[in-house]
């Protein structure tokens, strides 16, 4: 069971790198749309458009790291046993 | 002679301003805009607007007397988060339902230089943001464009086309957009840049 939640742990913060990186490893916040840089032919004016795209931001690798934290922590918590003796209930 | 000489007379005012253009900066295509940049210790926060309009009007033997007023749509301010953006536009910030324009009313030129059909020259003015008017003088690189409203407007219609560039920082807590912001997140100063055409049809 420990193993598992270690594994787990590994899997979100590995996969949520993977993604981070590859949707361009933003450093600022989340992006719902992306500047365009274009150039009006006529005027020679650089514009900005912009087109709807979902970047990642840093929060969530963060996040990710912050929950594996968390979930290797947990792993470590030793379940109380309940030993029993002669003299009574000994935890 | 008699008619002529009040003939004269009767057209000398038209002629004495015959030169002077007046063009209008409204811009459907959405090629007009001002973008922003708040460069602060932790965070870089840059936008654009593009609800650009107004018209100046130009006298090319006296452009120093050039005038106008050229006005931003606050609604129009967008950056790259929702929001952010919400944030933006919102009474902390913007206040855009309470000031719905940012604008700048040119008085006149100041430094007016004319160099291979480009002139540059201080703009003075009054700027106008969230309901605070403060006189400035900004650099601006102004290029005449000759009958390039045709090429512009799939032939159209005919006439002249303005470029004008202009860079210059402002002080958001002069203006008083969310002066106990920390500036470390949010800088103080914010640099606008402006690049609009304006068109004068024939």
């Amino acid at each position: 069971m420990r193993m598992l939640v270690r594994i787990v742990a590994v899997v979100l913060l590995g996969g949520t790198l993977v993604w981070w990186f590859q949707s361009g490893k933003n450093a600022g916040w989340t992006k719902n749309r992306v500047a365009v840089e274009r150039v009006d032919e006529i005027t020679g004016i650089n514009f900005t458009e912009y087109e709807d795209r979902f970047i990642p931001g840093i929060e969530y690798p963060v996040a990710a790291g912050v929950a594996a934290m968390g979930l290797t922590g947990l792993s470590f918590i030793r379940r109380r046993k309940r030993l029993t003796s002669g003299a009574g209930e000994v935890q | 002679m008699k008619h002529s000489l009040l003939l004269t007379a009767l057209l000398i005012p038209f002629t004495a301003t015959a030169a002077e253009q007046t063009f209008d900066f409204k811009d459907p295509k959405g090629v007009n805009h001002a973008t922003f940049l708040l460069d602060a210790p932790l965070e870089t926060i840059t936008g654009t607007a593009n609800g650009v309009s107004g018209s100046l009007t130009i006298d090319p033997e006296k452009p120093e007397e050039t005038k106008g007023a050229i006005t931003i749509d606050a609604k129009t301010l967008n950056v790259e988060n929702d929001t952010m953006k919400e944030h933006l536009l919102g009474a902390d910030w913007m206040d855009v339902e309470k000031h719905p324009s940012i604008s700048f009313t040119v008085s006149g030129l100041e430094d007016f230089e004319m160099k291979d059909g480009t002139a540059t020259a201080n703009v003075k003015g009054k700027f106008s943001v969230k309901g605070v008017e403060k006189e400035i003088s900004v650099p601006a690189k102004v290029t005449l464009l000759p009958d390039k409203l045709g090429a512009r407007t799939g032939g159209k219609m005919e006439g002249d086309l303005l470029v004008i560039r202009t860079e210059f920082t402002i002080k958001r807590t002069d203006y008083g957009i969310n002066p106990g912001a920390p500036t470390d997140k949010v800088s103080d100063e914010v640099v606008i840049k402006l690049a609009i055409a304006g068109a004068s049809p024939k």
